[in-house]
């Protein structure tokens, strides 16, 4: 028996056999929806990126001799009251869908995060007034809110982005304060203030890489929110602006003869339904897969 | 004075104050003060391991992170080699920083779980311009080495190490920077106790390798007789009794001292003590009751010691207490 | 307790000034002219001009501000550009078609959400509990109008059960019930689906806490134990949605009433949209603000009669 060594072997095992990355990855792959979300957004995202060569019809022309027909061979999914093809239209939507959710969100969690970031770091005071400032603009609801600064900057792609962005700042910006507060009290960024380190390097070498799944997993499943506000405000009439094929817009045009053509409403309408139920699937997947209670420690 | 004199004073330390004001309780919240560090002195000598002892909660670790300034201090003075540590800002601080590095007691927390081993022993030698990059991989793998680690663990993470190993690599981390005087906040108290002896010798022999002062934080009698030389004892706060280790705790001048050496286990077990029960709960340092702060606890209080905190004693050039039962008569 | 509602109150307040402030700047500061805005491309100089007048734009800003802030703080938010109306009556004329909706949404959630979230809890891990999480995730992907236009093709178009339109200004009870029920039970699922989500983690907390095992342990039947917690503890999951989730049970019933052209706040929304009365939109702003942060507070002291430990927390 080899007395040291042994006896470190036994009294002194490393506690965590396996990465924190494996163990999370264990987690997410055991729940298959979350596998079925990853597919089924990886499908929709090939879909807007290939749109111009998978799209049938062109989704803009009209055929005003082809108005309202229903699904058939020819158009699967029927067409509306200029004859465009819906189809097309539902795989060009994808595109300003995922646009404007994936910018709105990545946005809001640069600015949000960052404002998390530094006011926890920071604390005190400053922290106290920067959260009661992101607590006012949390109460302010999302659609509303979102309605009124798209109106009154008017309908396009970028103050659309803006607009949702702004709605998401105050949640992402309390996602990153808290473990940030942890964060700062533990011992390694501790050790770094001891050896010298700047402010600025303890924040993003030594706190940020330690957040950033949580916030990113919030950033999935904000993004499904944001996908339902875009297509909420198209919907409303707020959306980029006509001929520009979006869910949202679709479904509004189609509301107008939803007793005779109820395609109109229902593709895009299954469209966005299963883009949001598919960010939810991944988002709920990743939450599990880093959420330390869930891993059994 | 020349440096390496075992008897120089490197660091001293005077009347370190810190008061922590917080608000508790809900829904009517009360304003609660504590002072975690009540003017507290004392100094380190060259190649010295000094001691600070008492229960948790006294305030020793506050003083360790004071006199690193990773805790701003209210009032008071620390110097190191003639350098104020609590006036220097920027570059000085830089540098000061450089000298004076803390080991922590959690070897899980302190270290970045996302960083390789390698990356985290290399961060400072990079932030403090310590040489080139391949000098710095070289350095890297000397300290491991130092510190009893392969050269392969670099190339590791955290997780991947045990509670022992990974102190070992946090007390690489601190030598990394070529310090001069550790401060070891607890080192090896989170550690199974057959791990700890190991890490205590690495520090001892660390010591005399390099040279290096410790300022050792412990709650652990037994630890602190073994590893240091010098020792202050603290108790809510204030330092109550300070002096060489073997005359502190083989006569103790302060009834704490001699209820905490009673406390703790004797490895000896023929030389039976005479328990000393110790009375009553610790009061918490929120509220320290009048007097001296011991004495609803003291075996041998006395009328004065319960409206007056006695003032400090010099026993010996050596040896100080506070204490009313050393107090000159007539003050 | 007392003492505890009146600070929370009073914390309100500086939070309710922030929401006035970012209102107001959002309408001034945001690039545009209000005016322009209102009245198009086309307009006239003078029309302009004596727009401004009439909404007070030609003043300094900080008059505005304080008038702004002065009235709304005494329940006057100005009056609607299109009636003429103050924008207060405007909202309290719709407010009792709103408040049906939103109670009978809220029971539905209740019926369903709850009773299912402890039953996926007391099943967890097995086909119940995984049922229930997709179906309560698939619910909360609804958009709010998406779902609508399929109760609205299925329920009134195709099966004719229901009308389309969802209400009339008769004063005949059942007929209002009736037409209440789809948009009711259109907000009511999406609703429960959150309730299930938070009733069914609320419950597993619970049921893992020590008590309830050594309840358990002690024998305890199960079905008691849970009961006996659930029913202490059903209304927690109601009022942490409605806490957590108001910013979007307010959309979501905007979108019902816009898809079930219902009279409401949604209508008088897009109303206001589309005449382009801004007056009014910012009216709607500050008083859904105001909602949102007097339902916080309503919640909190709900969570203290509900469970007393949160006043020690």
């Amino acid at each position: 028996m080899k007395p040291a060594e042994a006896i470190d072997d036994i009294a002194d095992a490393p506690p965590e056999p396996r990465s924190a990355l494996v163990r999370a990855f264990a987690v997410f792959n055991a729940n298959k929806t979350s596998w079925v979300g990853v597919i089924v957004f990886g499908a929709i995202v090939a879909m807007a990126a290939l749109a111009p060569l998978i799209s049938p019809y062109d989704p803009i022309e009209q055929d005003i001799i082809a108005r309202l027909q229903p699904p058939s061979a020819e158009h699967w999914f029927g067409t509306d009251m200029f004859g465009r093809d819906v189809l097309s239209r539902v795989i060009w939507g994808s595109q300003i869908s995922l646009i404007v959710s994936i910018a709105s969100i990545a946005v809001a969690l640069l600015v949000g995060g960052t404002i998390g970031l530094v006011s926890g770091y920071i604390g005190g005071r400053t922290d106290l007034l920067i959260m009661q400032a992101m607590d006012v603009l949390l109460s302010f609801p999302s659609l509303i809110m979102g309605l009124i600064v798209v109106a009154m900057l008017g309908p396009d792609l970028i103050n659309l982005i803006i607009a949702i962005a702004l709605t998401a700042v105050a949640p992402f910006a309390r996602i990153a304060r808290a473990p940030t507060i942890v964060l700062k009290e533990r011992a390694f960024v501790e050790a770094g203030r001891a050896l010298g380190f700047s402010h600025i390097r303890i924040v993003l070498v030594h706190i940020l890489p330690n957040l950033l799944a949580e916030v990113l997993v919030m950033g999935s499943l904000w993004m499904a929110t944001a996908v339902r506000v875009e297509a909420s405000l198209s919907f409303i009439g707020l959306g980029v602006r006509p001929p520009t094929p979006t869910w949202g817009g679709m479904i509004n045009e189609g509301f107008e003869n939803i007793l005779d053509a109820p395609w109109l409403s229902i593709y895009p309408g299954l469209a966005i339904l299963i883009l949001v139920f598919a960010l939810n699937m991944l988002g709920d997947g990743l939450r599990d897969a880093t959420d330390p209670k869930l891993r059994g420690e | 004075m020349a440096s390496g004199n075992a008897t120089e004073t490197v660091l001293s330390v005077k009347g370190l104050s810190k008061t922590f004001v917080t608000k508790r309780g809900f829904p009517n919240p009360v304003t609660v003060t504590v002072r975690a560090v009540d003017d507290v002195s004392f100094a380190v000598r060259a190649g010295e391991a000094f001691g600070l002892v008492g229960e948790s909660g006294c305030g020793k670790s506050t003083t360790g992170r004071a006199l690193l300034r990773l805790i701003e201090p209210d009032r008071g003075a620390v110097t190191y080699r003639g350098q104020d540590v609590l006036a220097a800002s920027g570059a000085e601080l830089r540098a000061l920083r450089r000298k004076l590095q803390i080991v922590f007691q959690d070897p899980y927390a302190s270290l970045n779980p996302r960083r390789g081993i390698g990356e985290t022993l290399a961060e400072p030698m990079r932030v403090h311009k310590m040489g080139d990059r391949a000098q710095i991989a070289e350095r890297v793998k000397s300290l491991l080495a130092e510190v009893g680690l392969p050269p392969s663990a670099a190339d590791k993470y955290p997780h991947e190490f045990s509670g022992g190993q990974r102190q070992r690599i946090g007390i690489a981390r601190a030598l990394s920077v070529d310090p001069e005087l550790i401060v070891a906040d607890e080192p090896v108290s989170a550690l199974d106790v057959s791990i700890q002896a190991q890490v205590l010798l690495l520090l001892r022999d660390l010591q005399a390798r390099r040279g290096l002062s410790y300022v050792f934080v412990a709650h652990d009698l037994g630890v602190v007789r073994f590893f240091c030389q010098s020792v202050a004892v603290m108790y809510l706060g204030r330092i109550v009794e300070s002096g060489p280790v073997e005359e502190v705790f083989n006569q103790p001048a302060h009834p704490y001292t001699t209820v905490l050496r009673q406390a703790s286990p004797v490895p000896d077990p023929r030389a039976k003590s005479i328990a000393v029960r110790i009375e009553g709960e610790v009061p918490s340092a929120a509220n320290p009751p009048q007097g001296c702060h011991f004495h609803p606890r003291c075996p041998n209080a006395m009328p004065v010691c319960k409206t007056v905190y006695p003032a400090w004693t010099q026993l010996t050039p050596t040896r100080g207490v506070a204490c009313h039962l050393h107090t000159p008569a007539g003050s | 307790m007392g003492r505890y509602i009146l600070k929370r109150l009073a914390a309100a307040v500086p939070t309710l000034l922030a929401v006035l402030t970012v209102v107001f700047l959002l309408v001034r500061v945001v690039p545009g002219d209000p005016a322009q805005t209102i009245l198009g491309d086309q307009a006239t100089a003078e029309a302009l001009a004596a727009l401004r007048a009439r909404l007070g734009l030609d003043r300094p800003l900080h008059v505005q501000y304080f008038e702004f802030v002065f009235a709304a703080l005494r329940g006057d938010l100005g009056n609607s550009l299109v009636s003429g109306r103050p924008i207060i009556d405007e909202v309290v004329a719709v407010l009792p078609h709103t408040i049906d909706l939103t109670l009978a949404a809220l029971v539905i959630g209740s019926i369903f959400g709850i009773p299912l979230g402890i039953w996926a809890a007391m099943h967890r891990n097995r086909f119940i509990d995984y049922v229930t999480r997709i179906g309560s995730l698939l619910g909360l992907s609804f958009p709010v109008f998406v779902s609508g236009i399929f109760l609205l093709l299925v329920f009134a178009l195709h099966w004719r059960w229901f009308p389309v339109i969802g209400t009339s200004s008769s004063a005949d009870f059942g007929d209002r019930m009736h037409r209440l029920v789809l948009p009711a039970v259109n907000l009511g699922l999406i609703m429960a689906a959150y309730i299930t989500r938070v009733t069914r983690s609320a419950m597993l907390q619970v049921l893992g806490e020590d008590y309830v095992r050594t309840a358990r342990a002690k024998g305890v039947p199960r079905r008691v134990v849970v009961w006996r917690h659930a029913l202490r503890n059903a209304l927690i999951p109601v009022v942490t949605v409605i806490g957590l989730y108001l910013g979007i049970l307010i959309g979501n019933s905007v979108l019902t009433e816009i898809v079930f052209n219902r009279p409401g706040l949604g209508k008088v929304i897009v109303g206001a949209l589309n005449q382009r009365d801004y007056p009014m939109l910012q009216g709607l702003l500050v008083i859904y603000c105001f909602l949102i942060v007097v339902v916080n507070i309503a919640t909190d002291l709900t969570y203290g009669l509900i469970d007393p430990r949160v006043k020690h927390a």
